[in-house]
């Protein structure tokens, strides 16, 4: 992120004319603005959550034990006593690192290995497939589980479990893309004229994937998201001290039989809000770069 | 390539997919940093007692011999030892095993059926009102975590109306269905619903039914999205085919158009896709089992992950990748024995 006001100020006065563009673009185009909105509202709230919540989220007894939604505090109090609005105005905070974080490793994995595997072909291609699958045809829950248990808790091997499972869904697009693109006369020329391998690859054919890694990323995000959920919910959060919404669903889940329904609805929104938003904005951005259905 | 020259190479390259599979998860247990034998225990343990659960799981020999026993024991049938009771760690898996295929079964059919047909009423009013609620309904569903709808449908059928139960697969009073016993024959399937319909007994068929719909309604709800999207591009195409509009010119009622000429032309994908959703089927299934606290593998997995029992998950982990490669080779050979094109 480049500092200063100015970009900030820039950001904002972009983003509306952006929204309504997209919005003229029919369905697709709605469904990119509402998902883009959706994200960046919780990531700002959770990023001002320190000024913004009402009450400390991790102090305890701050008013009656589960007491339900009232005027003093709108989303109820859980077991401890702790406010439940403050818990959800800050309870995004692992999650969306965990994503974001794991986005990334994916990407670094995913999308070199994708681009070498398939402009070299031959075996090194032949492996790298067999793998790929291997992975891809893994329950993904299942294999993060083995692979958060082993490496312990922390944001970051939360991130490194959950991207190893996804990984080979850039490699998959990747490789597709690159193989028709491969054979195309553009790059057939830049051959002709001596590029090299590497130029060949970044300056020719990874501008055209970028649309797809797109696409893939944002539905990613939703998995991941969803994924460090499951995580929290069986037992292997990140942290029980730090405001969470998936580990409030967890502790939620104990209290359901008697009734207690706010400890689980709100948190529960967001994370389907959040998830929802990345949802959203890969189905449209799928629909506007993929118009073949449209016709 | 003939249909039998197809079949013997389809089956021939899960051989190297599960050991792919095998040797990733021996990689993640095993050779990941983290000693299992040492995070088994608590710290400050004595030396001598991880020792011991080392030289009793084999666990002690160097790494390529651990790789080997464990690569033979898959292949017969040998998963370990638990590090909780030393016990055959294959043996809690099968015992489990059934009530997981019952829900992954039941919720299947609830996915493909809801599925098929929102997709169905979805490409009829292509572009309309319902299209785009039927479409805004499967995103949803993608986006919900399973376990949240799961406790969504407790709050509501189980803790409000109090119509369903919220939790295990049999009514706690009564014995689990025997299944058919005809003098010293015994057979069960360990799927309730089967095995109570076996014994003759329509009170426990009932109550099996009454414990497995909440679980399959939320897992079905989940994995119905990829249905419906499905069903709703593969049926748009579809009716605007030739054979349909001679359907219809024929003066055949549209629901026989629709259903009996147009889905059975879309129903391939369809297939496909409930081999390709089955790896998201078992993996919402742990989820799944562990909200309803529905014995079978996954909430296995999950009360192992409490005890530290990194035997017992990496048996389970094993059977889930397996498992998924022979509904993925099933699904294949099907398609190939429907679709003639492939055999060509």
């Amino acid at each position: 992120m480049m500092g200063g006001s100015s970009t900030k100020k820039n950001m904002f006065s972009r983003l509306v004319p952006l929204l309504t563009s997209l919005a003229r673009r029919g369905l697709a185009g709605w469904f990119i603005a509402i998902g883009l909105i959706m994200v960046i509202a919780i990531v700002v709230m959770t990023m001002l959550a320190p000024w913004i919540s009402p009450h400390d989220p991790s102090a305890i007894e701050m008013g009656p034990l589960l007491s339900p939604p009232s005027s003093q505090f709108p989303f109820g109090t859980n077991k401890l006593g702790q406010d439940m609005l403050s818990r959800v105005i800050s309870g995004g905070g692992i999650m969306i690192q965990v994503a974001l974080l794991s986005v990334v490793i994916c990407m670094a994995g995913g999308i070199p290995i994708g681009l070498l595997s398939s402009y070299t072909g031959g075996i090194l291609d032949r492996i790298l497939c067999l793998i790929m699958d291997s992975i891809y045809a893994f329950p993904g829950l299942v294999l993060a589980i083995a692979i958060a248990l082993m490496l312990g808790r922390g944001v970051v091997n939360m991130a490194l479990s959950i991207a190893v499972v996804y990984v080979p869904s850039y490699f998959r697009v990747i490789r597709s893309q690159v193989l028709s693109i491969k054979e195309m006369a553009y790059v057939e020329a830049a051959n002709a004229i001596g590029a090299k391998g590497h130029t060949i690859l970044s300056r020719y054919i990874l501008p055209n994937v970028i649309p797809s890694i797109i696409v893939v990323a944002t539905v990613n995000f939703a998995d991941a998201i969803l994924t460090a959920a499951g995580l929290t919910f069986i037992g292997l959060g990140v942290s029980v001290d730090i405001p969470d919404w998936g580990y409030d669903l967890t502790v939620g889940r104990t209290l359901l039989t008697t009734g207690v329904w706010w400890v689980i609805a709100f948190p529960g929104i967001m994370v389907v809000l959040l998830a929802l938003g990345f949802t959203l904005m890969g189905e449209g951005l799928s629909e506007l770069w993929n118009p073949r259905l449209e016709q | 390539m003939t249909l039998r020259a197809y079949v013997i190479s389809r089956i021939l390259l899960t051989i190297p997919m599960i050991f792919i599979l095998l040797t990733m998860v021996f990689v993640v247990i095993r050779i990941l940093p983290g000693d299992p034998v040492l995070a088994h225990f608590e710290k400050n343990v004595d030396p001598a007692l991880v020792e011991e659960m080392r030289v009793k799981l084999g666990l002690d020999k160097p790494l390529w011999a651990q790789y080997f026993d464990y690569v033979f024991g898959v292949f017969r049938g040998d998963l370990g030892k638990s590090m909780y009771d030393y016990s055959p760690v294959a043996e809690q898996i099968f015992s489990a095993f059934p009530a997981t295929l019952e829900l992954a079964i039941s919720s299947m059919i609830i996915a493909a059926l809801v599925g098929i047909f929102l997709g169905v009423q979805a490409s009829k009013r292509y572009n309309k009102p319902v299209d785009h609620t039927i479409r805004i309904f499967g995103i949803v569903t993608y986006a919900i975590p399973v376990f949240l709808l799961g406790m969504i449908l407790q709050l509501v059928f189980g803790v409000g109306l109090r119509w369903l139960p919220v939790g295990l697969r049999m009514n706690p009073m009564l014995a689990a269905p025997q299944g058919l016993t005809i003098g010293a024959l015994h057979f069960s399937t360990g799927l309730y619903t089967i095995d109570s319909l076996l014994e003759g007994n329509m009170f426990k068929f009932v109550e099996s039914l009454r414990y497995l719909f909440l679980p399959s309604l939320t897992l079905g709800t989940v994995l119905s999205g990829v249905f419906i999207r499905l069903t709703r591009t593969n049926m748009f195409e579809t009716m605007r085919l030739d054979f349909v509009t001679a359907a219809r010119a024929r003066g055949l009622r549209e629901t026989t158009v629709t259903y009996r000429y147009a889905l059975r032309n879309a129903f391939l994908p369809v297939l496909t896709m409930i081999g390709l959703q089955f790896a998201a089927l078992l993996a919402g299934a742990v989820l799944t089992e562990t909200t309803f606290s529905w014995p079978g593998l996954g909430t296995y997995v999950v009360d192992r992950i409490n005890f530290r029992d990194y035997t017992a998950i990496q048996g389970a982990v094993v059977v889930f990748g397996i498992l998924v490669s022979i509904v993925s080779l099933v699904v294949d050979l099907l398609y190939a024995y429907l679709d003639p094109r492939i055999r060509l």
